[in-house]
């Protein structure tokens, strides 16, 4: 028997809706995606959900207190919890810039985690 | 850095779209571009906003917020458009002049022959929407705590109630989530989500926080820090319903109940405002009811995308540009007349040089003292002699006229201004 499961599509702000048939959990079909993207979408969503993660860093000496950093492609839904208590250990010192690697391959998912904008030292 | 008098564009606010109006300028010719910012660093607010999303659409990338203000902000200043940080507008003239106030530059006047204003928004507070009880600390706007959070590095909450469903709302419960608090719930007094679904999905559903539509908050509990809120389920009148009122325990409430575009500026320059958006009305090129004054972004309507923002800010700083040169071809097409030796005035004061071209143009000029001999009536431009008319005598009760003859256009149109002396022969 297949079963249907309503989705709200992420990739992109249209957050289209989605509907994923699953059979013998497997996704037989996608429907309701305007782009490619949807299709992705659908079937990592049922099989192997990802998210990208936001969060800041401590900084030593800089302009502000905090480093924002991103991970720079979508990691495993489940591990988030875990990456955000690896990243939340790192302490970096200013100067920094824009896309430097403060975390490399977070918890061994091959993502790095990387400076959202540069970092000057305290004036 | 120096300011100079008069800009081609001034641009007020460095947020998206204060920096895209910027870049646009300076592309489609305008030489002087200023850009007035009244925080310590550009950016506006998506210094703040950590989170990603930003740039999907523009640079095909998804970026967080940090990342998409630094990468526009890299290309305007690689184009050479002035900042000035930590200052304040004070006030906008229909005709175009700001006085600012900063530490550096002291209380200054900045003429501009274009203005794009992109101030944005800020958040409805607590008195707009008007909710009873005790007035305890704890109730913050979503974005004041955004800011503690992501940039200044304090966490104001541990058990938190979000009132309203609008992004940031939703990006603050996630956010909060991440770094230990608990949130409670998300409630929203319309029959439906106010953000964007997949902020539904990615901050609330993800991480299991409940949403309430048709719910609000009826009233705040709590003498010095918040203890409680009672939450209340409403009609489609928003009038409560009795019995439905239900006690959530917490130490925080966020609001995030709209924004709403940030126009005082806008309307000491004259600009009209629909009542509906808040923000200016404008035509397709984004200009407002005043000649000269764009206005882009948020401060027009409240957008969904930062790509959409810079795209306005595009469009609002070229017009702007086109604006600023026209208004510099008309200014050098006219030079002065300037009253020299024995003159005491001139008319006209100035003179279009094309029409020159088309006719002769006719001085007249009163002198200073009278000359009772014959003189010389020259018209030069500081080095080359124009024209000159011969008098037999001069005198301050009797007008003296000369005329600038079609044949004299080559030489006027060279010069930068006309000088009229009378010499004695």
């Amino acid at each position: 028997m297949a079963e249907e499961v309503n989705l709200i599509c992420t990739a992109c702000p249209q957050g289209c809706t989605l509907t994923a048939v699953i059979e013998n959990g497997e996704v037989i079909e996608v429907r309701g995606y305007n782009c490619k993207k949807g299709i992705d979408y659908g079937v990592a969503e049922m099989t192997n959900p990802r998210r990208m993660v936001a969060t800041t860093v401590k900084v030593k000496n800089g302009f502000h207190p905090l480093l924002p950093v991103y991970t720079e492609r979508p990691v495993p839904k489940p591990l988030i919890t875990q990456i955000l208590d690896e990243i939340r250990k790192v302490e970096v010192t200013a100067p920094v810039k824009m896309k430097s690697v403060i975390v490399e391959n977070v918890l061994g998912t091959g993502v790095n985690v990387l400076a959202s904008r540069d970092m000057p030292a305290k004036q | 850095m120096a300011l100079k008098n008069i800009y081609d564009v001034v641009v007020v606010g460095s947020g998206p779209g204060g920096v895209a109006a910027a870049i646009e300028a300076k592309k489609n010719g305008a030489d002087d571009v200023l850009i007035i910012e009244r925080d310590y660093e550009l950016g506006g607010i998506l210094v703040q906003c950590i989170h990603n999303g930003f740039g999907l659409e523009l640079l095909k990338e998804d970026l967080p917020g940090p990342a998409y203000a630094q990468h526009f902000i890299e290309e305007m200043l690689s184009l050479g458009v002035e900042a000035l940080l930590n200052t304040m507008v004070l006030d906008i003239t229909p005709n175009r002049h700001l006085f600012v106030s900063s530490k550096e530059h002291g209380y200054v006047e900045i003429e501009a022959r274009a203005i794009v204003l992109a101030m944005g928004c800020r958040e409805r507070t607590r008195p707009q929407i008007r909710i009873p009880g005790m007035r305890p600390n704890g109730v913050f706007t979503a974005g004041t705590a955004q800011r503690w959070v992501n940039v200044e590095g304090y966490m104001p909450a541990k058990d938190v109630v979000i009132l309203g469903s609008g992004d940031i709302g939703m990006i603050m419960a996630r956010r909060l989530t991440f770094e230990g608090a608990k949130v409670e719930r998300v409630l929203e007094i319309q029959s439906y989500l106010s953000g964007l679904s997949r902020n539904l999905v990615q901050c609330l559903q993800d991480y299991n926080i409940p949403l309430q539509l048709n719910h609000t908050v009826k009233r705040i509990m709590g003498k010095n820090r918040v203890e409680a809120v009672e939450a209340v389920q409403v009609d489609e009148k928003w009038n409560f319903i009795p019995g439905t009122e239900e006690i959530i325990p917490c130490d925080t409430l966020l609001l995030s109940v709209g924004l709403i575009p940030e126009n005082e500026l806008s309307r000491k320059a004259g600009v009209k405002l629909d009542p509906i958006t808040g923000g200016p009305y404008v035509d397709e090129t984004f200009q407002t009811n005043v000649p000269g004054i764009f206005a882009a972004g948020n401060v027009v309507h409240v957008y969904d995308l930062v790509d959409w923002v810079s795209e306005a800010g595009f469009e609002a700083g070229k017009r702007a540009a086109q604006y600023a040169i026209s208004l510099r071809n008309a200014e050098a097409r006219y030079i002065p007349l300037k009253a020299g030796k024995n003159v005491r005035y001139v008319v006209p004061h100035k003179l279009d040089k094309s029409s020159l071209a088309q006719e002769d143009i006719r001085l007249q000029m009163r002198v200073t003292r009278p000359i009772e001999q014959p003189v010389w009536i020259e018209v030069h431009d500081g080095e080359n002699l124009i024209t000159r008319k011969a008098e037999k005598y001069v005198r301050p009760g009797e007008m003296v006229t000369v005329v600038l003859k079609t044949k004299n256009y080559s030489d006027v149109s060279k010069a930068n201004s006309l000088t009229i002396d009378i010499n004695p022969r």
